[in-house]
């Protein structure tokens, strides 16, 4: 091979308490590819992504950004490092403090040091690929609907032009005509920007739109991997059964009936 | 059920909660002294630390200083001792209730504020964001917060410490007949520079207790909206006793015989 991917996890494992989420995960996302993982509620999916960019520390395995071990380098470094990155949260977590520009440019203005006029300029820009109209730019985020947030959330994701971009389920909550909007959208930044994401999603239509290769996460690790052309002849009845969305199969559901 | 088993995990769970302040307040210093500082959010905190709490540190330092002008008055009146009054007061006040109260009235009031707001940016996964957004969030929340309560509360006490002797002042030459200048006469005589320098300090170190101890459980706080209660409800308990016990130790330190 000769350039390294630009992701790259192996053996990762990580657990909360008795609780083990990743156990001994593997995966690599080359530069300029659009991954996209599935898999059902709460198997980790986006304890995954927080391990990659650094707000959980893995408890074993090596992640590699770039080629470079990122666990075995300083806090200080990671940070550094942080400019790499942008991430849509599942729950959009915007800052609540903040008007919808100022989260948008929060990067912008904070960590680059952009003027406030060209950061405003750039996140107005930036509302309007995600849908949302100028006015929308000097409210609070109690203010907007659940879809309007995630939008924003996103905008903020992508107001830097950052390498690698994780989204969160970030067409759910979405009506089918505006997720297609995020679709495109996620597919330009791959394309225009060059950059290389992860996007988790529940969502078929979108998954199979948005994605150069697919993973599903079962049982802590990544139990298929392979590109979009292949997932309906996976031969695998764990990818079927989630793809089709069946309640009989292999993958049991925990349901608790007391 | 073991009894050891029960103190030790009491002990251990102690001895973690410790570590992890301690790693907490010197992650936060050393955030302090590295530049950049935050300074439009260092000017929203002392308004809501400082100007906000105005009216309530007035209140109680009015009340108490009045309550304790006539409290020393009947109790001296059996040594015919009435003319120490207003020396009594005057110490009192700036020595002790001015700073306590005044920082236990701030802790009330700010330090469950700052533990809810930034409690429910944790469990929001704001700080997450904060991060991921190359922002350090001991330098955006944290020490913006310390800052503030370590510069605003000397100039509360400072407050607290006038409008408390004010309200025995009141009581004395309106209630109980004293001489409006010779009360004055004798409050200025008997108020020594250790006593506001003392005064000062302690509600620096007040300052910071209540700042720290806000952020501290807000930022640890887990479990939805149930923890941020928890943690409102911590940090001001812990700010408490914190600001009760460090005047104690000032005061040992400063007062000795
Ligand atoms: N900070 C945490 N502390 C303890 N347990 C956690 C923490 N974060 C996640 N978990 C646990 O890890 C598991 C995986 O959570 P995760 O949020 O990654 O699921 P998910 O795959 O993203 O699910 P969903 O599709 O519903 O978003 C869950 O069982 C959750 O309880
Ligand atoms: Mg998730």
């Amino acid at each position: 091979m000769s350039t390294a991917p630009k992701i790259e996890l192996s053996g990762v494992k990580k657990r909360f308490g008795p609780k083990i989420v990743l156990d001994g995960l593997d995966l690599s996302v080359a530069k300029g590819e659009s991954l996209v993982v599935i898999g059902g509620s709460g198997t980790g999916k986006s304890v995954l992504l927080k391990c990659i960019i650094g707000l959980l520390t893995p408890d074993e395995g090596t992640i590699r950004i770039d080629g470079q071990d990122v666990l075995t380098r300083s806090q200080k470094d990671r940070q550094k490092q942080m400019s790499k990155f942008g991430m849509l949260f599942q729950g959009a977590a915007l800052f609540d403090s903040l008007k919808v520009w100022e989260n948008v440019a929060f990067g912008l203005i904070k960590a680059q040091g952009m003027g406030r006029a060209q950061a405003k300029s750039i996140a107005l820009e930036k509302l309007k690929r995600v849908g949302l109209q100028s006015d929308v730019a000097d409210l609070h985020p109690d203010e907007l609907s659940g879809g309007m947030k995630k939008r924003v959330g996103l905008a903020r994701a992508i107001a830097s032009e950052p390498e690698i971009i994780f989204f969160d389920e970030p067409t759910t909550g979405l009506d089918p005509i505006m997720a297609d909007v995020i679709n495109d959208l996620i597919v330009e930044c791959v394309r225009d920007l060059g950059a290389t994401t992860v996007t988790i999603t529940h969502d078929m239509a979108s998954a199979r739109k948005i994605a150069d290769n697919l993973g599903m996460l079962y049982d802590g690790k990544i139990i298929w991997h392979g590109s979009k052309a292949d997932i309906d002849q996976s031969g695998n009845a764990y990818v079927d059964q989630f793809i089709h969305g069946r309640a009989e199969g292999p993958i049991k559901m925990a349901l608790r009936s007391h | 059920m073991n009894i050891f088993a029960i103190i030790g995990r009491l002990t251990l769970d102690g001895l973690a909660a410790l570590g992890r302040l301690s790693l907490f307040a010197s992650h936060a210093l050393r955030h302090l002294v590295l530049p950049p500082l935050f300074l439009k959010n260092i000017g929203q905190q002392m308004m809501v630390i400082g100007y906000n709490s105005l009216p309530v540190v007035g209140l109680t330092a009015l009340f108490t200083g009045a309550a304790l002008a006539q409290q020393i008055y009947v109790g001296s009146e059996r040594f015919n001792a009435e003319s120490t009054m207003a020396a009594v007061v005057v110490i009192a006040i700036v020595r002790e209730l001015g700073p306590v109260l005044g920082g236990l009235m701030v802790a009330g009031r700010v330090s469950s504020a700052m533990a809810a707001e930034i409690g429910t940016m944790r469990v929001t996964e704001q700080i997450d964001a904060l991060v991921t957004l190359s922002t350090n969030p001991y330098k955006y929340l944290v020490v913006p917060r310390l800052i503030a309560g370590v510069i605003t509360l000397p100039g509360l006490v400072i407050v607290a410490n006038i409008i408390g002797v004010f309200g025995g002042f009141l009581v004395a030459t309106q209630r109980l007949g004293f001489n409006p200048g010779s009360y004055l006469t004798v409050t200025m005589n008997f108020l020594e520079v250790t006593d506001i320098v003392s005064s000062l300090v302690k509600a620096a170190v007040f300052g910071f207790v209540i700042a720290l101890m806000g952020c501290y459980h807000g930022y640890y706080s887990t479990g939805g909206a149930q923890g941020v209660g928890r943690a409102t409800t911590n940090a001001v308990v812990s700010a408490f006793i914190l600001i009760l016990l460090a005047n104690l130790i000032i005061t040992i330190t400063v007062f000795q015989s």
